[in-house]
């Protein structure tokens, strides 16, 4: 008996120090360095609150941990998009100036592997800026960071709560740098191909209730040619 | 006991570790796709969104009629001109599949139509529509380009209204039908296909 005992209590055990080394393995989920931040092309950076109640909507399942936003808002429920979240924010430019309107919609990525610290989301972004047009943005992004650092501590805490500062990009692709992919639309941006990397900064986080404070930036590489040609 | 106990430990790292491996963490439900393959090649898909059931959203400035009634549309100068909504999307069984934005502009004289369609299991559409719809017909838009599974493709949206029931209470009553005809884009010489599909 006590062999069978001490059996179970290695597996329990072994099955913690395999999750524990997992999420704290400091090989994998680490921030890296925006891979647009060397770049020389013209940029374009903007930003939006990644809080759900400063967005003009959000919505969700309605069983997620951000509530969405009217309270009344229809809810995204059917099977197939009760993993997808959609979101409609005003987009500021580099001078916190309002520049135009931002539409994101995100769904859990079933390429997610967690032994490999990859937690992704596949999400799309619209964007149109007044007077200059608009663009897509297709991403993969990489939660894992953002686990490990906010949400599990916030679950650790006695008070629900992560407070703090946390920078780092969430893009992980398609581009093999960790790049998303633009695709310009209409207007100065029509036929242009560019790169966008998106990050985030996180200062509260609530088990009840998601980001409390955070923001997010939307950075978009213009290559110089393409300008010239529009 | 210790033999065992550490027999234990190796047994749970590699039942953990196989666990994650093989078990999904994510799962997205799937309806079957309904795609026919048109008589000229390429692929056509119908979708259609419920008017006013599957609208999640529409704002825009100086209009009446926002969805959900407490939104707060932006009231900055910068917003003027734009008017926003976001659907449901269903395939040709009636079932939702995903979500969509449309997204209307005025950009000097001319009219901005952009649609974006997501279907979580499969990847995303962005639409670029015709300002204005031909006499009596659809309004087109070109396919400009898809992630994942849309990725390689080129192609032909047409967008179209179908008036349903007369309404008591004064809002519109009907459909958005939304059809879609693509062909992979390593297959396209000059356009000629997309012409092929108009």
């Amino acid at each position: 008996m006590k062999y069978i005992i001490a059996l179970i209590a290695g597996i329990l055990s072994g099955a913690a120090l395999f999750l524990l080394g997992l999420v704290y393995n400091p090989f994998i989920g680490e921030a890296a360095l925006s891979p647009l931040a060397t770049t020389d092309s013209k940029t374009l950076t903007l930003g939006y609150s990644a809080v759900a109640s400063d967005s003009v909507m959000y919505t969700n399942d309605g069983e997620s941990q951000v509530s969405p936003f009217p309270d009344k808002v229809q809810q995204l429920w059917e099977a197939p998009i009760s993993q997808t979240n959609a979101m409609v924010t005003v987009l500021t430019d580099s001078r916190n100036q309002v520049a135009g309107m931002g539409i994101k919609m995100a769904s859990a990525g079933e390429n997610t592997r967690l032994l490999e610290g990859k937690a992704l989301v596949n999400s799309v972004w619209y964007v149109y800026l007044p007077g200059r047009g608009s663009f897509f943005v297709e991403q993969t992004e990489n939660y894992w960071g953002y686990l490990r650092d906010i949400i599990l501590p916030a679950y650790r805490s006695s008070a629900g709560t992560w407070k703090g500062i946390w920078t780092g990009n969430v893009t992980s692709g398609p581009g093999t740098t960790g790049t998303a992919r633009v695709s310009g639309g209409t207007g100065e941006f029509d036929g242009m191909e560019m790169l966008g990397v998106e990050s985030l900064s996180v200062r509260t986080w609530r088990v009840s209730g998601g980001p409390l404070a955070a923001d997010g930036w939307l950075t978009i590489e213009m290559p110089d040619d393409q300008l010239a040609a529009n | 006991m210790l033999k065992t106990f550490i027999i234990g430990i190796l047994l749970g790292m590699l039942a953990a570790a196989g666990a994650l491996y093989t078990i999904p963490v994510v799962d997205q439900f799937r309806e079957v796709s309904i795609v026919t393959v048109a008589p000229n090649g390429g692929n056509s898909e119908l979708f259609h969104i419920n008017i006013p059931a599957d609208r999640v959203m529409i704002g825009a400035t100086g209009k009446d009629g926002d969805v959900p009634l407490e939104l707060a549309w932006p009231q900055d100068k910068v917003f003027e001109n734009i008017g926003t909504e976001i659907f449901k999307v269903r395939n040709a069984k009636d079932a939702v599949i995903g979500v969509a934005a449309r997204t209307v502009a005025k950009e000097g004289d001319t009219d901005l139509t952009d649609w974006v369609i997501h279907l979580p299991a499969r990847g995303s559409l962005f639409v670029n529509m015709e300002p204005q719809p031909e006499a009596g017909r659809a309004r087109i838009g070109k396919l400009r380009t898809g992630s994942r599974e849309f990725g390689d493709l080129s192609g032909l949206i047409a967008e179209s209204w179908v008036s349903g029931s007369a309404s008591e209470d004064g809002v519109p009553r009907g459909r958005i039908e939304l059809r879609a005809d693509y062909v992979s884009a390593s297959s396209l010489v000059g356009g000629r296909a997309e012409e092929q599909l108009r």
